[in-house]
Order: C-alpha cells, then sequence, then structure tokens
C-alpha cells in the first residue's frame, strides 16, 4: 500500500539539469523538499520535480529568481 | 615506460580520477532517468561536471555545458548544426580531421570553405581572415592550438574579427583545455568543443560542447531525453536538445574529478610546468645535428609539444627506436592534420611528436635527449 497522500508544491523543470540547480540551490538556503518523479496530474511525460512543503512557494520562488534557475510550473497537488 | 603522448591522450592522472569512476561503477544509476537515489547520484555528479566546466570555460549557466562522447563528436555537431549549403565558413590549415572532414563534407553539399594557409613555422596571417570575408560568410571554425607543433592560435584576435563582423566563431580546444586560458564569453566564442581525455585528465569517451548564450546548434542526434517523452520531436532546451541517449556518466564522474584538479591546481601552473618540460626537451636537442625542431619557439603561446625529425628517417621509425630501445611512447605520422604537414613540408617523413604532461619529470626528459643524442650518432 502507498503512504498517504498529502498536499504539496511541485516545481517542474524543463530539464534534469535544472532540476539539479534547484536542488542544489534549496540544500543550501536550507529548504526543506526532495526530487521526485513529476506526477501524471501535471504532465504525460517523464522527469523530475521539487516537491516541497506547501507553504514553501514563495520561498521557491524568490529563490529561484535570485539564483536564475529556470522551473517549467509551480503547482499545488495532493500526493 | 615514459610516456611522451599526452596530446593523444592523458597516461598519468591524479588518483582521484580513477576513483571517481570506480565509485561511479558501484553507486551510480541512469542520469536525468528517473527520481530513486542512484539515478540522482549519477544526475548530480553530471551536473557538478557542468558547473566546473562552465567555471573553466568562462561560461555563467552550466545548462549550455552538452556532453558528447569526444570533441569529434562535438565538432561534427557545431559543424553540422550551425552551418548549411550556401554559407561561407572560415577555417585554417592547423585543422585536425575532426575540423576538416565535417567541413569537407558540408561542402560537398554547397558549403563555401575557405582554408586560411600556414607559413613554414605553421603560423597564421591573421590579415587572411578579413581579406576571406564573403557577403555570405557565416562563421569561422578554428583550433586554439595545432596538435603538430602545438603553436596556439590567437583567438582574441579570431573573435574580435568575428564579433565586429556577427559571425559565429566555433573552437576546437582539444589541444588546449586545461592548459591554455579559455573564457567563452570575453572571447565570443559561440561553441566551444573540448575532449575529455587529454588535459582535462578525464577517462577516454568523453567531450561536449559548449554554447554560447543565444547561439542555437540543430542537434546530431535525437532520441531518448527522460522528458517529454510523449513529444514527437526531441526537446529542444539544453543540455538535453543536444544529449539524446543515456550519457556516459561513469565517464563524465571521472572527468568531473579531472576539471577539479585542473581548476583547483591552476591552468597557469600546469602550463608552466609543462612548458618546462618541453623547453627542456627543445633546448636540450635543438643543437644535435641531424635534429630538426618544427613550430614557432619564438612565442611563448603554445602548449606542450615538441615536433622533429631526425635526419631523413622516416618518423615511424624513430617512434619506434624510441619505443623498443629506451621505453618512451610518442606519436610519430600525420597526426591527423594533413595541411599543417603540406605546410611544414613533412608530408612524406611524418614528424615525431613529443607531448607533455603537469606528471612527467625532467629525469624523464633527459633520458629522451639522451636517446635522441645517441640516434642521432
Amino acid at each position: 500500500m502507498l503512504r498517504n497522500k498529502e498536499p504539496r508544491t511541485v516545481v517542474t523543470f524543463r530539464t534534469t539539469t535544472d532540476a539539479m540547480r534547484a536542488e542544489a540551490a534549496a540544500r543550501t538556503h536550507g529548504l526543506d523538499g526532495r526530487l521526485i518523479p513529476v506526477p501524471r496530474e501535471i504532465t504525460a511525460g517523464c522527469g523530475l520535480a521539487w516537491s516541497a512543503p506547501v507553504h514553501a512557494e514563495e520561498a521557491l520562488r524568490a529563490l529561484y529568481e535570485a539564483e536564475h534557475i529556470g522551473f517549467q510550473e509551480i503547482h499545488r497537488l495532493t500526493i | 615506460m615514459i610516456y611522451f603522448d599526452s596530446a593523444a591522450t592523458a597516461f598519468h592522472r591524479p588518483p582521484a580520477v580513477r576513483q571517481a569512476v570506480l565509485d561511479a561503477l558501484d553507486t551510480f544509476g541512469s542520469p536525468g532517468r528517473g527520481a530513486h537515489e542512484a539515478t540522482l547520484t549519477a544526475a548530480r555528479a553530471v551536473y557538478t561536471c557542468r558547473t566546473r566546466l562552465a567555471a573553466l570555460f568562462g561560461l555563467s549557466d552550466p545548462a549550455r555545458v552538452c556532453f558528447a562522447s569526444n570533441a569529434t563528436e562535438a565538432l561534427n555537431t557545431a559543424i553540422s548544426g550551425l552551418f548549411s549549403p550556401g554559407d561561407h565558413v572560415i577555417t585554417t590549415a592547423l585543422e585536425h580531421n575532426s575540423v576538416l572532414r565535417p567541413l569537407y563534407r558540408l561542402r560537398d553539399a554547397g558549403l563555401e570553405l575557405t582554408i586560411l594557409p600556414a607559413d613554414e613555422k605553421g603560423n597564421l596571417n591573421y590579415d587572411d581572415f578579413a581579406h576571406a570575408l564573403r557577403p555570405n560568410t557565416r562563421g569561422v571554425v578554428c583550433t586554439h592550438a595545432s596538435n603538430v607543433t602545438g603553436n596556439a592560435v590567437d583567438l582574441d584576435a579570431v573573435g574580435a574579427f568575428c564579433r565586429a563582423h556577427g559571425l559565429l566563431f566555433v573552437v576546437d580546444t582539444a589541444q588546449s583545455a586545461g592548459v591554455l586560458d579559455l573564457n567563452m564569453e570575453k572571447t565570443s566564442i559561440s561553441v566551444l568543443c573540448f575532449t575529455g581525455h587529454k588535459g582535462l585528465l578525464g577517462p577516454q569517451g568523453t567531450g561536449g560542447l559548449c554554447v554560447a548564450p543565444r547561439v542555437t546548434v540543430r542537434p546530431l542526434k535525437v532520441g531518448g531525453s527522460g522528458v517529454l517523452s510523449f513529444a514527437e520531436h526531441h526537446p529542444s532546451e539544453l543540455p538535453t536538445g543536444l544529449e539524446a541517449g543515456t550519457l556516459n556518466a561513469h565517464g563524465i564522474a571521472g572527468l568531473s574529478a579531472g576539471v577539479d584538479f585542473v581548476l583547483s591546481t591552476g591552468a597557469s601552473t600546469i602550463r608552466a610546468r609543462e612548458h618546462a618540460l618541453a623547453r627542456r626537451l627543445y633546448e636540450g636537442v635543438r643543437e644535435i645535428p641531424q635534429i630538426k625542431v618544427y613550430g614557432d619557439w619564438d612565442s611563448p603561446y603554445r602548449t606542450a609539444v615538441v615536433a622533429l625529425n631526425l635526419g631523413d628517417y622516416d618518423a615511424g621509425a624513430v617512434a619506434d627506436a624510441l619505443a623498443q630501445d629506451y621505453g618512451i611512447c610518442t606519436r610519430a605520422g600525420a597526426h591527423c592534420a594533413p595541411l599543417m604537414h603540406r605546410a611544414l613540408g613533412t608530408e612524406e617523413q611524418g614528424v615525431v611528436r613529443f607531448s607533455f604532461s603537469y606528471f612527467n619529470t625532467e629525469d624523464e626528459v633527459d633520458q629522451a635527449v639522451c636517446a635522441l643524442r645517441t640516434l642521432a650518432e
């Protein structure tokens, strides 16, 4: 049985390199989260997404802007 | 064995390179494919290598460092991905076949090609670039340093010419990366092609191309990308756009360790050491009767290569004697650079090329000098 679903902020990226950069930046700035396979709700392709607590969206947007990290979309999903 | 063939491939490497490859074999999944720990470990290592190469080459965005299997693949990608029949491209007689053959193939399809000559020392006349300009000139492809003589091209001058005329500038750094200073932005390089297994001290099967912002390269290969699986066309975003198929992440891990060594040691320190060794051999043999050393030794802007011949002996016979009788590894022959040999007048004889690494010693050089003295007697 899979673990229980919970609301998360989920960020998608165009390339693995952007995802790597986002992960490194989050680690450097002590932001919680981890890379996950992209949930099927938001794309039919494969790839990586950054899954973070729901309250992290603002901090992530600020981080990506400050560090010039490209991302595709930011979603709020129950996954 | 004394290894003086580092211009062909590195032999002595920092221990960290070997360890990185071994660790990678034990821990890596497929980079950029999935999100479990093994694949993320590989993806992080590949990303780290991109950041190190971007730092080394003066490129602000690591995502524009695209891996390939070697400089030849990178040059094929750049040349066929930037130029089309009807374009005019300028190149030089210093080039390796990895530049010339992709250009010749495009010429067969209708590309106009100008090859600037080299003089008897292997030098270019930089005024020739302006004289070669045509209304349809689209770019310049040139090496940073000759793999035959070691003499370097003044990339700042060529880059300024390209910038002034709005031309693409493709540079082959197979002989210079890790040794000579390179800065894509300062030099206006559009695409910098590199190999991983020479001055960057990585394993064979690594290399790539760094693409400047606002430059678009059509991919040579399309296929698996790890993203957008349902799209019929390969994604265009870099680096994915130029990296179809699974990367050589095990090799890239080793390359990353090699580049880390170059960054921490400093290309200038490596260059000074290698130059001192090359100069030691040059000074030790230049007065030996029968020995002719090629290239321009008045210019300090060069890589650690000494190309020479012994009388009229076939270069291959001399290299074979060095290997068999003295355990000294050199490279003889035409070095895949036919036009340079034509300029030097060594089409028939070839040359014996000694090329040095940071890890060679003065004693090894002195043994080579003694061997050449004996062979010349």
